[in-house]
């Protein structure tokens, strides 16, 4: 089976001089969920402009699903839906005629396009809207109208750079589920976020990019469980003045009743709770300090930094 | 894309394009209306009555035909430019972009967009010019064919604008400095016979004499310039126009970085 999106060798040359991508190479396979991760700048969004052509690329192969982007672009990119970072959509024309004008783009007949443009529009949540000009949707909606605009053409491989940035986490969580929707139903999706919670709750796959190169490509549960430690904090009662000492943890107070512990992978809780109870500190509660992939893709790309930095 | 894909996709851009010039007609149909109504007034009747005959004909026959031109380069141009910019500017040339419509479907889909409202300007020109002179057409199939290239060559020269474009300014640097006065200077008010020798061999480097010149062959029969040699300058830069901006959109300058 051909793989949905091949890179290989990528780099990018701006004009000004500056390198975006350092030769990078990945696979997404059909079917997968896969998430591109990387601080800002890293080479992320052009990574993704190249794929969807409006960046070209200085050296380096893109295919999707076998069909090279440059000698067999036509098919390329029947099977390639964008939703980019900005809005890049005419803010004075009406939603519906945006998701209809794009099924034009791609030669679908009239009919086909009326029919999917009233179906995305309505599982999107915009069909009410379907006369309002762009501009006087909210945020949220404009990115769905760009969801709804990238499908219309029922692409097999769906890319997302940032969908949910400034989305209010009630509509984030739907538009999560619609995701997991349309991948469980054979679309192939790969997302750049800066939400690391999006990524480890929706994603199978990650490649992390940093400096313009992949400094890891795994999967989601295997990058976890190379995690050293976690770091949980307790609510704990009685308020303390100071932090306990436990032999094997180490720990501080963030506040009289908050005891954050880094607990080791060779260590567990309930080792944890018996030594904390048997000096009466009793646990109320418990959260993770940060998102487990958040500790792992900055102890990452601060290793990266270092050793560029050498 | 098979053929019917790329005549739906062609279609598709230019439907949106008369849309677009049809929504905002206050911008793009009814400011030409008023302007050549007070040039018909003003030149025409006013001071045209004064004037008396200009190349055999009186004054208002004489410049109908160069306004009805006018009206057709500058609407033609402008449609290309406002809109094919405002889609760089806005980025959502990118939707174009990321379908698989080949890019000559992009620039014939502006182009045709250009021409139309070109052609319903030019037609709504005509019409008003009937409330001023009565209008007999000499050659028919010359009016036509003259206009539709014309149209066609000036939609080509605003996409190359927008494509060269920046900002706002540079939209509108080309028309007011280059194309407001060839277009002024091409015949339109006065015949380039009543010139002395020297400027009206000037005359001749100017295009848009020939356009001009050979529409107003077709309404009234008469010309300054040979009309087959009008014919092939103006087909002589409508190809070269429509290769540099397919060359340009191929090469991405301005939209692909």
């Amino acid at each position: 089976m051909k793989p949905a999106l091949s890179i290989t060798n990528l780099t990018k040359t701006y004009g000004n001089g500056f390198v975006a991508l350092k030769g990078i190479s990945f696979c997404v396979e059909q079917g997968d969920f896969f998430a591109l991760l990387g601080p800002n700048g890293a080479g992320k969004s052009t990574t993704l402009g190249i794929v969807s052509s409006l960046i070209k690329a200085t050296e380096g192969e893109v295919s999707v699903f076998g069909h090279d982007l440059h000698t067999d672009m036509t098919r390329a990119k029947k099977h390639l839906g964008v939703v980019p970072q900005e809005f890049n959509f005419n803010a004075f024309e009406n939603v519906y005629d945006i998701v209809r004008t794009q099924a034009g783009f791609y030669g679908l007949s009239s009919k086909i396009a009326k029919q999917r443009t009233e179906h995305y529009l309505k599982k999107l949540g915009l069909w009410d809207k379907k006369d309002t000009p762009a501009r006087m949707l909210s945020g949220g909606m404009k990115r769905r109208l760009m969801i709804a605009r990238a499908l219309i053409h029922e692409p097999k491989l769906l890319i997302l750079d940032e969908p949910t940035a400034g989305v209010d986490i009630e509509l984030r969580r739907s538009m999560w589920s619609f995701l997991q929707e349309i991948n469980a139903a054979g679309t192939t999706i790969i997302l750049t976020t800066h939400y690391l919670e999006e990524a480890e709750s929706l994603c199978k796959n990650v490649a992390i990019i940093d400096q313009g190169k992949i400094v890891k490509n795994t999967s989601i549960k295997a990058l976890l469980q190379q995690l050293d430690s976690e770091s949980f904090v307790l609510d704990i009662a009685p308020n303390m003045p100071q932090a306990p000492s436990i032999d094997g943890y180490k720990m501080h107070l963030e506040d009289e009743h908050s005891l954050v512990v880094e607990v080791k992978k060779d260590q567990n809780l309930s080792d944890l709770f018996a030594k904390l109870k048997a000096q009466s500190i009793e646990v109320k509660s418990m959260r993770n300090k940060t998102n487990r992939l958040e500790e792992m893709f900055i102890s990452m790309v601060e290793n990266n930094t270092e050793s560029a930095s050498e | 894309m098979s053929n019917q894909e790329l005549l739906i996709a062609l279609y598709t851009i230019v439907r949106r394009e008369i849309r677009r010039f049809t929504r905002i007609w206050a911008q793009t149909l009814l400011p030409p209306a008023i302007t050549m109504s007070l040039y018909f007034i003003i030149f025409g009747t006013l001071i045209g009555s004064r004037i008396g005959q200009m190349g055999g004909f009186n004054y208002m026959e004489f410049i109908v035909p160069g306004l009805i031109m006018m009206s057709v380069i500058t609407n033609s141009y402008g449609n290309v430019v406002s809109s094919f910019y405002s889609s760089k500017f806005q980025r959502n040339v990118e939707e174009m972009l990321v379908s698989p419509m080949p890019n000559w479907i992009i620039l014939v889909g502006y182009i045709l967009g250009g021409v139309s409202r070109g052609l319903v300007v030019g037609c709504g020109v005509t019409i008003l010019s009937l409330f001023f002179t009565d209008l007999q057409i000499h050659n028919l199939s010359v009016v036509i064919i003259v206009t539709l290239l014309t149209s066609v060559l000036f939609a080509t020269g605003g996409f190359i604008n927008a494509m060269l474009a920046n900002s706002f300014d540079d939209v509108s640097i080309i028309p007011t400095f280059v194309l407001t006065p060839l277009t002024y200077l091409g015949g339109v008010f006065y015949s380039i016979s009543l010139l002395p020798d020297f400027w009206q061999g000037v005359s001749q480097l100017n295009p848009i004499l020939y356009m001009v010149s050979t529409f107003r062959y077709g309404i009234l029969g008469v010309s300054d310039i040979d009309v087959y040699t009008s014919f092939g300058i103006i087909i002589f830069f409508v190809v070269a126009l429509f290769a540099i901006a397919l060359r340009m959109l191929n090469q991405g300058k301005g939209i692909r970085s």
